[in-house]
């Protein structure tokens, strides 16, 4: 039988296309158009053809060293706190309640940090932190500690890594805890009859049945601090000098505290592809252990 | 290897508090033999994880005491108990190999290293999983998995008896025959005591030499499964064991006859001495009693069915309101509705409240 040809499929593609065209392809594309164009004001423009990009790749120039000094500097912040957060949130995954009301209670303090604004979090460490009003701060500077999150660098730093700890550790712990939750207690039983230590049941059934959260917790904490803008511009506004000037930031200051459209729009688009190399990376990474696990059960 | 004795043991969910009623385990003593092959057998609820866990010592008793030859367990931990436990569904641990997972539990106890390879290569040869020792013991099918698991129970040399927890729950029904017969190997190579929690009365039987039948958290009878056929001590034994369970119908019961329905039944013993007020029933097994055409003197009653198990047939009849279940003699075609009853007076019991009385002869 011939397949009848429908085009009325179209009509109802249409409103979608029109949608996403508006909201992503139409302004990624007047980023294109910016990033290949140079102005000065007047709304001239001037065609630079792959000048920006060059400059942008090239160390030597003020813009390239700007770039990679905020690439490796956002590249070493996701480090730290992933180091940090995986861990600790593992610790209070395993350390939390069971059962009972406890869990309740556990769950809705954990999910506070995560259900306060961006723009929030960074005004209370900002307060938190200051030395003449703010509790940290204050604590800090009267026990003889000398700290200044405006003039130190380190103090910055810590500031904002400390900020971000705060504000997402509770996200990896609760995946975690899903995690947990989902490990029959048969498996408990089961270490206990072969008399496994607390270490052997954490590492032969408690950490391989977590993996897989353990990676969708890596990949949302690793994209979101490697895209973090709001939380230290809040703080540190990127300072002191540069010291906590993430890819972001350096991205909004040449956009618009400098007018340089051209230069922002190529670091823009670098910037976009990096992200999406990292989040492919991590999708296949993902489903391969996924479909690894499925023909495993196929197998079986 | 040990004997398994159990004083006056009991729990309860709830706390010792709580009242008697809602204990899952009533106090039950009982002795299990080093070296045997029990099953613990009954519907889901009626208490048998329970007290296989109380015995492995994944639960703390309310009440009563548990001894391992003698020696007081009770208060000891799971770990300390030398107890081995294949659970519903198999339990692996998905980093290691297989062979890893055989050597775990000596491992963990700390064992030299030539004495676990040559206990995970004599375990492994023993179920059978040699080829796999180098393998990942996620990629294996669910009947392997099992036997990895009880593989981790008997790699230890000490261990005091070995509980399965509806072992066969996820194997598939041709393999499930198999890795029984298998067990049934162990037990006879190994001389362990093997405690087998099962709700499935055909694994019950094939694998035990006593089972041991609980109900709503009592042990209601254990003995061999010819006794438990044979002369149920409980009504429950009587239609929870059989296919078709046995036929049980109220009844009046004095000297050598009991009344069904107006009509006399002879017995071979004689019951004078009833409790009195209890609840009078005769339970006899569907296989004991036989239908034949309409004739006076016998049992009279109403076909409704017949099924046909191959083998065998039984009839389901109707006696005045109560249901009934007899064997049809090989050859035998049914004239009508109406039917007769023949019953065998030796396998015909009586019970007062559910339990057996023992006639006098």
């Amino acid at each position: 039988m011939d397949k009848t040809v429908n085009q009325k499929a179209w009509l109802l593609v249409l409103p979608v296309f029109l949608i996403v065209a508006f909201s992503a392809i139409l302004p990624l594309m007047t980023v294109v158009n910016y990033s290949m164009q140079d102005t000065f004001g007047n709304n001239q423009f001037f065609w630079n053809g792959v000048g920006w990009f060059k400059e942008l790749l090239d160390p030597s120039t003020d813009l390239g060293s700007r770039f990679f000094a905020s690439l490796w500097r956002n590249l070493f912040f996701s480090a730290v706190i992933l180091a940090i957060e995986v861990p600790l949130g593992i610790v209070v995954a395993l350390s939390m309640p069971r059962e009972g009301w406890r869990v309740a209670a556990c769950l809705v303090m954990m999910a506070l940090p995560l259900l306060i604004p961006w723009n929030v979090v960074g005004t209370i460490w900002q307060i938190f932190g200051r030395p003449d009003i703010g509790l940290l701060g204050y604590v800090l500077n009267s026990l003889g500690i000398n700290y200044n999150y405006v003039s130190n660098e380190f103090d910055a730093w810590a500031t904002v890594i400390v900020m971000d700890v705060w504000h997402w550790t509770s996200l990896v712990a609760l995946l975690c805890y899903a995690g947990l939750k989902s490990i029959p207690d048969a498996y408990y039983q089961a270490a206990q009859i072969d008399g496994a230590s607390r270490w052997a049941v954490f590492k032969a059934i408690q950490l391989p049945k977590m993996n897989r959260v353990l990676l969708i917790a890596v990949l949302l904490r690793f994209m979101d601090s490697f895209m973090i803008y709001t939380e230290p511009f809040v703080v540190t506004g990127g300072g002191p000098g540069n010291s906590t000037t993430f890819v972001s930031i350096e991205l909004v200051k040449i956009a618009l505290g400098q007018f340089d459209l051209g230069k922002a729009a190529a670091l823009s688009l670098v910037y976009n592809l990096i992200v999406l190399i990292v989040c492919w990376v991590f999708y296949t990474v993902m489903t391969n252990v996924g479909t690894d696990r499925q023909a495993n059960q196929g197998a079986a | 290897m040990a004997r398994i004795d159990l004083v006056d043991l009991a729990h309860c969910y709830g706390g010792n508090d709580a009242a008697p009623e809602s204990f899952a385990l009533k106090p039950i003593s009982m002795t299990w033999r080093q070296g045997g092959a029990y099953a613990l057998l009954g519907p889901s609820g009626c208490g048998k994880t329970t007290l296989l866990n109380l015995i492995s010592g994944i639960v703390t008793p309310s009440r009563g005491k548990i001894l391992f030859d003698g020696v007081d367990i009770t208060l000891l931990s799971t770990q300390k108990r030398n107890i081995a436990q294949v659970f519903q569904f198999p339990v692996i641990y998905d980093t290691m190999t297989v062979g890893q997972n055989l050597a775990f539990p000596l491992k963990n106890r700390g064992v030299a290293h030539g004495e676990i390879d040559a206990r995970v290569a004599e375990i492994a040869r023993l179920l059978d999983l040699t080829p796999y020792l180098e393998r990942k013991a996620t990629r294996l099918t669910p009947d392997a998995k099992q036997k990895i698991s009880l593989g981790r129970g008997i790699v230890r040399s000490d261990v005091a008896a070995v509980l399965f927890d509806e072992p066969l729950t996820v194997i598939d029904p041709e393999l499930k025959w198999e890795l029984r017969s298998k067990l049934k190997a162990l037990h006879r190579a190994l001389d362990l005591t093997m405690i087998y929690v099962t709700h499935d009365q055909t694994e019950a039987l094939t694998f035990a030499d006593t089972v041991v039948v609980m109900h709503d958290g009592r042990v209601v009878q254990s003995g061999t499964p010819a006794e438990l056929f044979d002369k149920p001590e409980h009504t429950f034994v009587g239609y929870f064991i059989g296919s078709p369970g046995m036929n049980i119908v109220p009844a009046h019961v004095q000297g050598r006859e009991a009344r069904i329905d107006g009509h006399v039944i002879a017995l071979n013993r004689a019951y004078d001495r009833l409790p009195a007020g209890a609840r009078i029933e005769v339970g006899v097994r569907p296989e004991f009693v036989s239908v034949a055409k309409p004739a006076p003197g016998l049992l009279s009653a109403a076909i409704e069915r017949i099924d046909d198990l191959g083998r065998i047939r039984f009839a389901r009849v109707r006696i005045g309101k109560v249901k009934f279940a007899a064997r049809v003699p090989e050859g035998f075609s049914i004239p009508s509705q109406e039917a007769g009853l023949v019953f065998d007076p030796a396998r015909v019991h009586v019970y007062a409240d559910s339990r057996l009385v023992e006639g006098s002869a």
